[in-house]
């Protein structure tokens, strides 16, 4: 496989994620499982003010909306329900581009506290793209209507990033919520992700793609991923290169 | 991969039945996706209602009832509980 990659000299800008021109402080991602009030906690968050915005090229609509919190101005985007970040639908190929290429300041991963089983799989998809994540463990007065008990701190550790309790329906932690997406997006939390270690084969091939990848790349991106994603043979990745980086690259006897 | 007689596939769990996973037989995206919906070595799955046609069959996977198709089914290698 032989990968050859020209700059346009031109880096991406968020703006070009962003159908608006944005002048808020913080751009911050919502992302989750279909059916977890991810909707919800961005209403409550932003207070119904949205505007739809489209994403280039794509049909897949997205929310925007704006709120303050300690005087910043965040931009929430709402990024569409998925369960993966790998699987190549239109949905899970726009939230992954939106947070793997805009790199927002911060990402949300909202789940359902129900079956929390079920959406860690997406978590750990997040993580491994960037540090920068918050989980929300929302319909948290369901679970404990139902007398799920969930050792929260333990959670936040073993993850090694911010875990939060809320129940968007009635406003819970949304405050909490809030005040530490400001934090994570001002760097003023020290966040130690879960980071996955493959067999050691793997992983020797991930770090000799990644040193390859680092001079062609911008600093931001996390090339470990970009690494791993081309060694599991995914093209749309390539096309998120082209696209966002404005990169040509030339794919030559890529086995399909 | 072919399965060998020994081995028991999901798509032969009788309704009602259940199984837990031992390994994955499929390959690409498919393997993926299956993978995302919790399909991985140790998963109990349950056999819950057949299709009129007996394909597709719905399957109880970590809470949530999904269908699959015999031909996915038959990637999935389970042991009989």
């Amino acid at each position: 496989m032989g990968l050859t990659c020209q700059s346009s000299g031109k880096g991406v800008l968020r703006e070009d994620f962003l159908s608006y021109e944005t002048k808020s402080d913080y751009i911050v991602a919502l992302a989750g499982n279909p059916n977890t009030g991810k909707s919800t906690v961005f209403n409550a968050l932003t207070g119904l003010k949205q505007h739809t915005g489209n994403w280039p090229g794509k049909t897949v609509t997205q929310a925007l909306g704006n709120y303050r919190h300690g005087q910043k101005l965040i931009t929430l985007v709402d990024l569409p329900g998925t369960y993966s970040l790998l699987a190549n639908s239109p949905e899970e190929q726009v939230a992954r581009d939106f947070i793997c290429f805009a790199e927002p300041d911060a990402t949300v991963v909202v789940v359902d506290s129900t079956c929390l089983e079920r959406n860690l799989n997406l978590v750990l998809q997040v993580l491994e793209i960037t540090p920068k994540t918050i989980v929300c463990l929302n319909l948290i007065d369901e679970a404990r209507r139902k007398k799920l008990r969930i050792d929260v701190e333990m959670l936040a550790i073993k993850l090694g990033v911010p875990v939060i309790p809320t129940a968007a329906r009635s406003k819970e932690g949304l405050g909490f919520l809030k005040d530490t997406i400001n934090r994570v997006a001002s760097d003023a939390i020290q966040l130690n992700p879960l980071r996955l270690k493959y067999e050691d084969r793997l992983e020797v091939a991930i770090s000799k793609l990644a040193g390859e990848l680092e001079p062609l790349l911008p600093e931001r991106i996390n090339k470990r991923w970009i690494a791993l994603r081309l060694l599991d043979g995914d093209y749309t990745v390539i096309d998120g290169i082209q696209k966002f980086l404005e990169k040509k690259i030339v794919v030559e006897g890529f086995a399909s | 991969m072919e399965a060998k007689d020994s081995e028991f596939t999901l798509s032969r769990l009788r309704v009602g039945e259940r199984g837990v996973v031992t390994s994955l037989h499929a390959q690409g995206i498919i393997r993926r996706r299956m993978l995302d919906l919790g399909l991985v070595p140790g998963t109990v799955v349950e056999s819950v209602r057949r299709s009129p046609a007996g394909d597709p069959t719905a399957y109880n996977i970590r809470g949530a009832i999904i269908a699959l198709r015999a031909e996915e089914g038959c990637k999935v290698y389970v042991e009989l509980l």
